[in-house]
């Protein structure tokens, strides 16, 4: 098994609970990240297989067509490839607001500090860190705002009030 | 004018903390260049070839007094007293010093002023008709639509790594002077059928590498829906846009790729999920939002003949420089920062200072950047004219020549920008130096020059009545023209004369093409007008006589 690996989720540090199948090959951990192809190709018999389970989707992937799966899927990463990499932002959202999905929505790949309060406003909530990067120093920067202009996913302490729900 | 409540204050506040904290970072090698690159562009610091460049927000193109002012006293303090007006009502310092720029922030958020989003991949300045609010042909003022605009796109969570950028313009008038159709999406005030207000929606209209003018995809959207389909344009736009490619990177190209109509399509099916949702407008707070914007107190007064008894150069000034203002008695009047012999859209710090206690004295303290790159007091009582007009004459920025060639756009060039090909600034001061007889200026009408150092198109040159563009050939400058391009309600994009001219000889290339239009043009016709009318081959043979056939069978 790989060694633990340490994410912020909702805002605190923790070990990981889950793994990915290559780290993981025989799902001990009952927690498993599968990539997106995989889960395509053998949904059914993953479907009934006694552990959590979650995708990787790549920024290309459309994320509408995860809607019949979302009952089974306690986890979905999302995966930043660059640092100007920015459609993970929308898929997140769209999962979230239109989609209605609920579990862990996780961003992998190149996320760094100042990337997370745009995130977390997209509805991530937890964060696997670039190598390198701890994930205690940048707790703060879910905190760089309080303030926000528009309604997203979640809201800022205070938001503007130009929206007929947005009071 | 807009002013901050709490939220915004607290908002560009916060902005500056997080920049401070950004830059000390990278000064402590805590973040590497790469790293830092989108978050400095994004607070609107480029590094450029000599310097950082550090472009401050002119939301709209609207400063009062006490902002122009506090933009002087930046360029005296961290930079050397100049500025330079850009073509999106911006304005950039070209000296700055990176450690710096964390303090010139807090100082500009003094004044409820910032730079974020002046550059970088992300949704720009929203620009605006610079007549917006005193023009007698206007529907409905943009300017309150354009602060909406401006606060949903700020610091906005899904949009802040676009694949490009993203530019925004609006206007509410019939004729278009914010170059609304080479816009990433232009916004057009219109009233519906109930009497309404709403917006027509244009998209992927563009200039740079690939110039497009922009394609209706919305006839009429109810303004209580404006953020929400915008927000749908940019979803689409972020999910399909190219990433790939920076040249192909632009909104124009998944338009021009998927065509206008399929575009469509996908941006209303987004819509539908997305109208009804936190992001529709509440009409109350758009009305708190125009209230910032009511007209000044203006006085009763009669309009006046302006010029009777008056010297000839004032008279000239009037004529060019000033335009009609809705309300009787008042008047437009434009700041030039066209004299010739200097870089069009510089203005020095003294100016600024200057002008600053023109407008409180004669314009109710308020200034207006335009997409020309020229200022603006847009609501001079009549019979103040002569008095402004000496008092700008003073400051040499009164030359009236405003609509006129030598009012020329033009980006920074070589001489700044380390993009640019070729250089700009000396280009311009040969032509306003080879066209300095105002006489003749006025004789030859209105004709607009938009000059770029490059293809990247900073200075317009596809939408010029005249179009220079700079490019190296072999590391020498050589400048390509284009003729009968404009950026206004009848947007066009300009059309290749031929092959580049040398660097010395862009002015007599120029006169050559007026000389034409002066030969062939009817009664009141303008320069575009008769390019339009009588095709580019007329201008061609003239340019290059018998070679002209020569390229054309090449």
């Amino acid at each position: 098994m790989a060694n633990v690996r340490n994410i912020i989720r909702r805002r605190e540090v923790v070990a990981d609970d889950w793994r990915y199948l290559e780290e993981d090959p025989g799902g001990a951990a009952r927690a498993l990240i599968l990539p997106l192809a995989r889960w395509h190709e053998e949904r059914a018999q993953w479907w009934l297989w006694a552990g959590r389970l979650g995708v990787r989707i790549a920024p290309a992937d459309r994320v509408e067509l995860l809607c019949p799966d979302l009952t089974r899927l306690s986890l979905i990463a999302i995966e930043f490839t660059s640092p100007s990499e920015g459609r993970g932002y929308s898929q997140g959202r769209i999962l979230r607001d239109r989609l209605g999905f609920s579990g862990e929505l996780r961003a992998v790949g190149y996320v760094k500090r100042d990337q997370l309060f745009f995130l977390a406003r997209c509805g991530f909530d937890a964060f696997e860190l670039s190598p390198g990067v701890d994930p205690q120093a940048v707790l703060t920067a879910f905190d760089d705002f309080d303030v926000s202009y528009q309604p997203a996913t979640t809201l800022t302490r205070q938001q503007r009030h130009f929206y007929v729900h947005g009071r | 004018m807009y002013r901050y409540d709490a939220i915004d204050q607290a908002l560009v506040d916060e902005r500056v903390a997080q920049f401070r904290d950004q830059t000390r970072r990278f000064l402590a090698g805590e973040l590497s260049e790469d790293e830092f690159k989108p978050l400095r562009l994004r607070n609107g610091l480029y590094i450029q070839r000599f310097a950082p460049m550090l472009r401050i927000a002119i939301p709209y193109g609207l400063l009062s007094s006490r902002q122009l002012r506090t933009l002087a006293h930046v360029g005296r303090r961290y930079d050397r007293s100049f500025g330079h007006f850009t073509t999106r009502q911006n304005l950039q310092f070209n000296w700055p010093k990176l450690e710096d720029v964390p303090d010139i922030l807090a100082e500009l958020a003094q004044v409820q002023m910032h730079a974020m989003q002046t550059s970088g991949n992300c949704v720009r300045n929203v620009t605006a008709d610079h007549l917006a609010g005193v023009t007698p042909d206007e529907i409905d003022d943009p300017r309150p639509y354009c602060e909406i605009v401006r606060q949903w796109s700020t610091l906005h969570p899904e949009f802040s790594y676009l694949p490009r950028k993203f530019k925004i313009a609006v206007t509410g008038a019939a004729a278009d002077r914010a170059a609304s159709q080479v816009h990433d999406i232009g916004l057009h005030l219109k009233r519906g059928a109930d009497g309404d207000i709403g917006f027509e929606v244009l998209v992927g209209g563009g200039l740079g590498r690939t110039p497009m003018i922009g394609h209706v995809i919305r006839e009429f959207l109810p303004r209580e829906h404006l953020l929400s389909y915008l927000e749908a344009i940019l979803r689409i736009y972020n999910l399909l846009g190219r990433r790939d490619n920076l040249n192909k990177a632009r909104i124009k190209i998944i338009v021009k790729a998927l065509g206008a109509a399929e575009f469509r399509r996908r941006v209303e099916e987004e819509w539908a999920t997305l109208r009804d949702s936190a992001l529709k407008l509440d009409l109350a707070e758009v009305e708190r939002v125009r209230a910032h914007f009511t007209p000044p107190r203006y006085e009763t007064l009669e309009d006046t003949d302006l010029a009777a008894g008056r010297d000839s150069a004032f008279k000239a000034w009037i004529r060019y420089n000033t335009r009609a203002h809705k309300v009787r008695g008042y008047r437009v009047a434009f700041v030039s920062l066209k004299p010739h012999g200097a870089a069009p859209g510089d203005m020095t710090s003294d100016q600024m200072d200057r002008v600053a206690d023109l407008a409180d004295r004669y314009s109710f303290g308020f200034i207006r950047a335009t997409h020309d790159q020229n200022l603006l007091l847009a609501d001079v009582r009549q019979a103040d004219l002569y008095d402004l007009w000496r008092a700008l004459d003073a400051e040499q920025l009164a030359t009236p020549n405003i609509g006129t060639l030598t009012d020329m756009i033009c980006c920074p060039g070589l001489d700044f920008c380390s993009l640019a090909n070729a250089t700009s600034i000396p280009v311009a001061k040969q032509i306003q130096a080879h066209f300095d007889n105002l006489d003749y200026l006025y004789d030859l009408g209105p004709i607009e020059i938009k000059m770029s150092g490059c293809m990247n198109a900073c200075g317009h040159h596809h939408v010029g009545h005249i179009g220079i563009l700079g490019v190296d050939k072999h590391g020498e400058e050589w400048y390509q023209i284009t003729i009968g391009g404009s950026a206004h309600e009848d947007a066009a994009l300009g059309e290749v004369i031929g092959p580049s001219v040398p660097k010395a000889d862009v002015a007599d290339t120029i006169q050559k093409l007026v000389d034409v239009y002066v030969e062939e043009r009817v009664e009141e016709e303008r320069f575009i007008d008769t390019v339009r009318r009588i095709g580019v081959e007329p201008f061609q043979l003239r340019v290059y006589g018998e070679r002209a056939q020569h390229h054309s069978a090449a």
